[in-house]
């Protein structure tokens, strides 16, 4: 198990309670999902593991250790790309490394072969606003892999990116998180999305969130995209969930 | 192409009209104290050809470009200021938001009491109508940083200067440029105010003396130059700023 959540509480100055004696555990290498109706609490409790916003109750270990704050083993993949207005797509994905003072030449070498793989390449000098939403997140993707770490951490990534784009691209991530070996803990409100990615899927009850089931689909992942979708563990999966959500929406 | 060519039409047409209305009106037998454009025209030719404008013009920029310079160093300086940390905040914007509602053709008598008729007055009638823009843009400018930008920082183990210097401040600097362009159209108003109220100097001068002669159409130049003047230096910085910061 390399991230743990234990008895993690949050509730927000405004009295909102988010999330209330949330316990998981994520194994290493495999795709989890957070998902569940929104105002369920699943982004904060990311950013919790993210170390990006304080719990007020319960830790959060990352490989057994305690941790209070972001670390160089986690990578966030922001929902709203989180580019800079300013700087070329070069720039912004090599800029988790520019703050962590690499040399320019060093780090936008890194920066390219990312920007290759997410299959942006040509496109280096572009800035933010040249680019389709998909695009943009191929971007906020990129700059979280130069990084190099461990666990990536993504919040509603696809939210922004229109149906089609959001198919090739999430058939993209399963290649690439997947050669990469990477921890992924992943944000959704999308039960196909959810069924189709994770190996774990984690479903959070709404106000306050807690978690409601953990599903383990057991969808063969060496099938192609298309044989997943008309996977009968796929189907299932996507059954099972829609049959404990309902009662929440 | 045709839409630019539309769009230049129309705004010649828009300058035929003021000036053929100008004239019009002039021309009307109403007041004697108001020219026709034709005659303010070539009144202001001869205060170019005699160089009167030009004298005029170096005195009445001095205080404007002292003033919008203090501003842009120590107002942009505060703003940035009062958006990085609460209690510089909680200092001063009270005073900034008092300094922006309050009429300042009314306060400006007061500062001759303090600081005489000379350069001293001037350079704080500037100040005191440019600064409070400045200052608000910048500190808005500080304050409106995207959230996400910051956690992105944050996410990535930025420190509190990287953050600062990588991403607030670039993110502010389109508005701090909008601000000094807004404090120096506030500039232009005050040093316009402060030559008519304090002493008569430069373009001020132009304007009294040459009312105080009936020589109406060179009040009238000098007037219409100091409108043009304000209004081509504030467009070509708005251009600037819309390269600069798309």
């Amino acid at each position: 198990m390399i991230v743990e959540v234990k008895n993690v509480a949050k509730t927000y100055e405004n009295g909102v309670e988010a999330l209330r004696d949330v316990n998981l555990a994520f194994p290493q290498g495999q795709l989890s999902t957070l998902l569940g109706p929104s105002g369920c609490g699943k982004t904060t409790l990311l950013k919790i593991i993210a170390g990006l916003i304080p719990r007020n109750a319960g830790e959060v270990l990352v490989k057994g250790k305690p941790v209070d704050g972001p670390g160089p083993e986690r990578a966030f993949v922001f929902q709203d790309f989180a580019l800079l207005p300013w700087a070329s797509v070069l720039r912004n994905v090599a800029f988790g490394l520019e703050l962590r003072g690499m040399e320019r030449e060093k780090r936008e070498e890194v920066a390219r072969r990312y920007i290759a793989e997410v299959g942006l390449k040509g496109f280096e000098h572009r800035h933010p606003s040249q680019l389709s939403g998909g695009m943009r997140q191929r971007v906020g993707l990129a700059r979280a892999l130069t990084v190099d770490a461990d666990i990536i951490l993504m919040d509603e990534p696809f939210s922004s990116v229109d149906e089609q784009t959001r198919r090739k691209f999430q058939e993209d991530l399963l290649d690439l998180l997947r050669h990469h070996r990477k921890t992924v803990i992943f944000v959704t409100h999308s039960i196909e999305e959810a069924a189709y990615l994770s190996d774990q899927i984690v479903l959070l009850s709404p106000r306050p969130g807690t978690v409601s089931r953990v599903v383990n689909p057991n969808v063969d992942r060496n099938k192609t995209p298309d044989e997943i979708r008309r996977d009968r563990a796929y189907l299932d999966t996507v059954d099972e969930i829609w049959g404990i959500l309902r009662q929440y929406v | 192409m045709t839409g630019t060519y539309g769009q230049r039409a129309w705004q010649l047409a828009s300058f035929v009209l003021f000036f053929g209305l100008w004239e019009l009106a002039g021309r009307w037998p109403v007041s004697a104290a108001f020219p026709p454009f034709s005659r303010t025209a070539v009144a202001l030719w001869q205060m170019i050809a005699d160089g009167s404008l030009l004298k005029a013009y170096l005195i009445t920029l001095q205080p404007l470009a002292l003033g919008i310079a203090l501003c842009a160093v120590a107002g942009i300086g505060f703003g940035i200021g009062m958006g990085l940390s609460r209690s510089v905040e909680w200092l001063s914007l009270p005073i900034f938001i008092i300094l922006q509602a309050a009429p300042m053709a009314a306060i400006i008598p007061l500062i001759t009491y303090i600081y005489g008729i000379g350069l001293t007055s001037k350079v704080l009638a500037v100040i005191m109508l440019a600064a409070p823009v400045i200052v608000m843009n910048s500190y808005k400018g500080i304050r409106n940083t995207h959230p996400s930008l910051l956690q992105m920082c944050r996410s990535f183990q930025g420190t509190r200067r990287q953050e600062i210097v990588k991403i607030v401040l670039p993110h502010a600097a389109g508005l701090i440029f909008t601000g000094l362009r807004l404090g120096l159209a506030m500039g232009f108003i005050g040093i316009v105010i402060a030559e008519l109220l304090i002493t008569p100097t430069g373009i001020g001068d132009l304007i009294t003396y040459n009312s105080s002669i009936a020589d109406y159409p060179k009040m009238f130049a000098a007037i219409a130059s100091i409108v043009a003047l304000a209004a081509i230096s504030l467009h070509l910085l708005e251009r600037l700023e819309r390269r600069w910061f798309p």
